[in-house]
């Protein structure tokens, strides 16, 4: 989508370019201009309201592995705007903090690092929020299952409570059930897209 | 015969950060504060730092009711999703199912007919109806006002009786679909609405005798939990928490969406921004509410209640679909496949009753969403909460939890 905010923004920050979108103005920018965009955006153009902080990650096998989005707006002219910021590091994933900025950064920003593994530099309380301190997974990455991975219980006295149990994979033969449009189709039948334990594989064992 | 003194109420912070020089200063006590507690209206966590009775800080544990939410939109169909969204603010699942059909909608570029507008607005607003009556009830009784919340809960069953006759269920309503609704109004259900708003106006006029100028709820929530315009903006807050702080922002104003532009209603704004501020503003919203739903029943639109252009997207109708071959073939294409979405990203903002609600969708074609990340209202409205209780009293706690009006599904998702 054409704008004229985009263009002066692409002209004032060497490096960033337009992005495709479908509603609102867009723009990738390169990480490390991320802070000086973000200010430019609040001081000079009016976004006083950092709507949302998210990151999509575009699977293991593809560089740049992931990019964080946010949604800038402005809350007297009604305007918004998308910037989008490629993670330079596939493996450990840095973004910069727009914590200082925005206050409402400090949260959304935890949730990106607690679902998907992005660190924020500069964060001034960089933990999970949604999972568990000692969870050890990033459950939005794509190679994440759907029905979960084993692992201990939060609360070691729970998990001795409990004698010993864990958390375990969610069973999945109860769906989601949808067909895949890509294969033979044979392949294609509706089915759930993770199986975690069905009738053939058995539940694990939990005592 | 007792003589006359003033109690201030004022200037706790103030307060506070004398009690910080004081050399007779206590030891600080750790409190949890649920996730199993009355008072934070859901499973919130607050580990709060008691120096006495003044809290010197606070930490808001959250995620007690994380379900992933985001990720199961990745692993299902854009349909399949819709009752995902009942239970992001179950408080008012029917706002949540429109602003997600519209996300989807604009992201595939299809509109919907005046009809299907003009019900949604209903349910919007019915949603917005029911999620205040619930708010203030029981900010009534975070606050001790018992009687208000036999008096919302009333009009509420009320409410869900016809949710119930519209949607089939009560809660989990489902009620949209891509492109569409899952059916049409019942015969007689608009008159049936008609009714109920005529008599919810007396009711809301009583609530508003038993606590606007009720002297107890008034010491309780003035100058309580005052948030600035600026600090709002700053931490992201929306909805009523905001205009409550005196800033002029409803999406239903600025980016109209689903034909609000056409109605007439008024936003109530606040100008202190506390506790007692946020209960006016709800309690406005209530009567606009009203107005609206009474305006789209008065000029309700005939025509379509779906998109009947949209053939990859809205499931044809039974009748055609026993009777013919083409619908068959879409209709088992779009249950198993997913409605076909082109490639794309969009984010749309609705103004739901705790705020703003929006979802981010990037799509790289098909029926199954690549990425979507819900922003929750009830996220931003907590976060603010470190920043906000210090200096405040123990007892102050509940009342500003009531006032922010959050609901965990939505905060956790």
């Amino acid at each position: 989508m054409e704008s004229a905010l985009v263009e002066e923004l692409i002209k004032k920050f060497e490096g960033s370019t337009q992005r495709e979108s479908l509603d609102i103005p867009a723009a990738n920018v390169p990480a490390d201009l991320l802070l000086s965009v973000a200010e430019w955006l609040r001081n000079e153009q009016g976004f006083d309201l950092l709507m949302d902080v998210t990151a999509i990650d575009w699977s293991e096998d593809v560089s740049p592995r992931f990019t964080g989005i946010y949604h800038f707006a402005s809350s007297t002219k009604h305007n918004y705007i998308r910037i989008a910021a490629d993670c330079e590091d596939d493996v450990e994933p840095e973004l910069p903090t727009l914590a200082k900025l925005y206050p409402a950064a400090n949260w959304h920003e935890r949730e990106t690092y607690d679902l998907l593994g992005i660190r924020y530099k500069g964060h001034p309380d960089l933990r999970r929020i949604l999972m568990w301190d000692d969870y050890p997974y990033f459950p939005l990455r794509k190679e994440f299952p759907l029905a979960g991975i084993e692992t201990e219980f939060p609360a070691a006295d729970v998990a001795e409570a409990a004698g010993g149990a864990k958390v375990i994979p969610a069973p999945m033969m109860g769906g989601p059930f949808h067909a895949p449009q890509t294969g033979a189709m044979s392949k294609r039948e509706p089915r759930a897209a993770d199986q975690s334990w069905n009738e053939e594989k058995p539940k694990p064992n939990n005592d | 015969m007792a003589s006359e003194t003033e109690i201030s109420y004022g200037d706790i912070a103030g307060r506070a950060a004398q009690y910080d020089k004081d050399e007779l200063r206590g030891e600080e006590m750790v409190l949890n504060m649920g996730p199993s507690h009355p008072a934070t209206h859901g499973v919130l966590r607050l580990k709060l730092k008691l120096d006495g009775d003044i809290i010197s800080g606070c930490d808001p544990v959250i995620g007690y009711l994380h379900r992933g939410d985001e990720k199961l939109a990745e692993n299902m169909t854009y349909n399949q999703f819709v009752p995902y969204t009942d239970r992001l603010d179950y408080l008012a699942p029917l706002a949540n199912n429109v602003a997600y059909a519209i996300a989807v909608e604009r992201l595939a570029g299809i509109d919907v007919p005046e009809r299907c507008k003009a019900i949604r607005i209903i349910c919007c607003e019915l949603a917005r109806i029911s999620s205040h009556l619930l708010g203030l009830g029981v900010y009534g009784m975070d606050t001790g006002a018992l009687t208000t919340f036999m008096y919302t809960f009333t009009e509420r069953e009320k409410l869900y009786t016809l949710f119930e006759e519209l949607t089939g269920a009560r809660f989990t309503t489902s009620y949209t679909r891509i492109g569409g609704l899952t059916r049409d109004m019942p015969d007689g259900w608009m008159g049936r609405v008609n009714h109920f708003c005529n008599q919810l106006i007396p009711v809301v006029d009583e609530l508003d005798k038993l606590l606007t100028r009720n002297r107890i709820f008034m010491d309780r929530t003035r100058d309580i939990g005052i948030i600035s315009k600026e600090d709002a903006l700053a931490w992201g807050l929306t909805g009523a928490n905001l205009r409550a702080s005196g800033h002029d922002l409803d999406i239903r104003k600025a980016q109209p969406y689903c034909g609000y532009e056409n109605y007439d209603f008024d936003v109530p704004i606040g100008s202190a921004g506390d506790c007692y501020d946020r209960y006016l503003v709800r309690m406005e919203e209530l009567r606009q509410s009203i107005r609206i739903v009474q305006q789209a029943i008065a000029k309700m639109p005939d025509g379509l209640w779906y998109n009947d252009e949209a053939k990859k997207i809205f499931k044809p109708q039974k009748d055609k679909v026993l009777t013919s071959m083409e619908e068959l073939i879409q209709n088992f294409m779009i249950v198993t496949e997913g409605p076909q979405i082109p490639a794309g990203e969009v984010y749309f903002e609705a103004e739901n009753p705790k705020g703003v609600l929006a979802f981010f969708i990037h799509s790289k074609g098909g029926g199954v969403p690549y990425r979507l990340k819900i922003r929750g209202p009830s996220f931003c409205s907590l976060s603010i909460l470190e920043h906000l209780c210090p200096g405040h009293m123990m007892s102050d706690v509940p009342v500003i939890l009531g006032s922010l009006d959050f609901v965990m599904g939505e905060c956790d998702r």
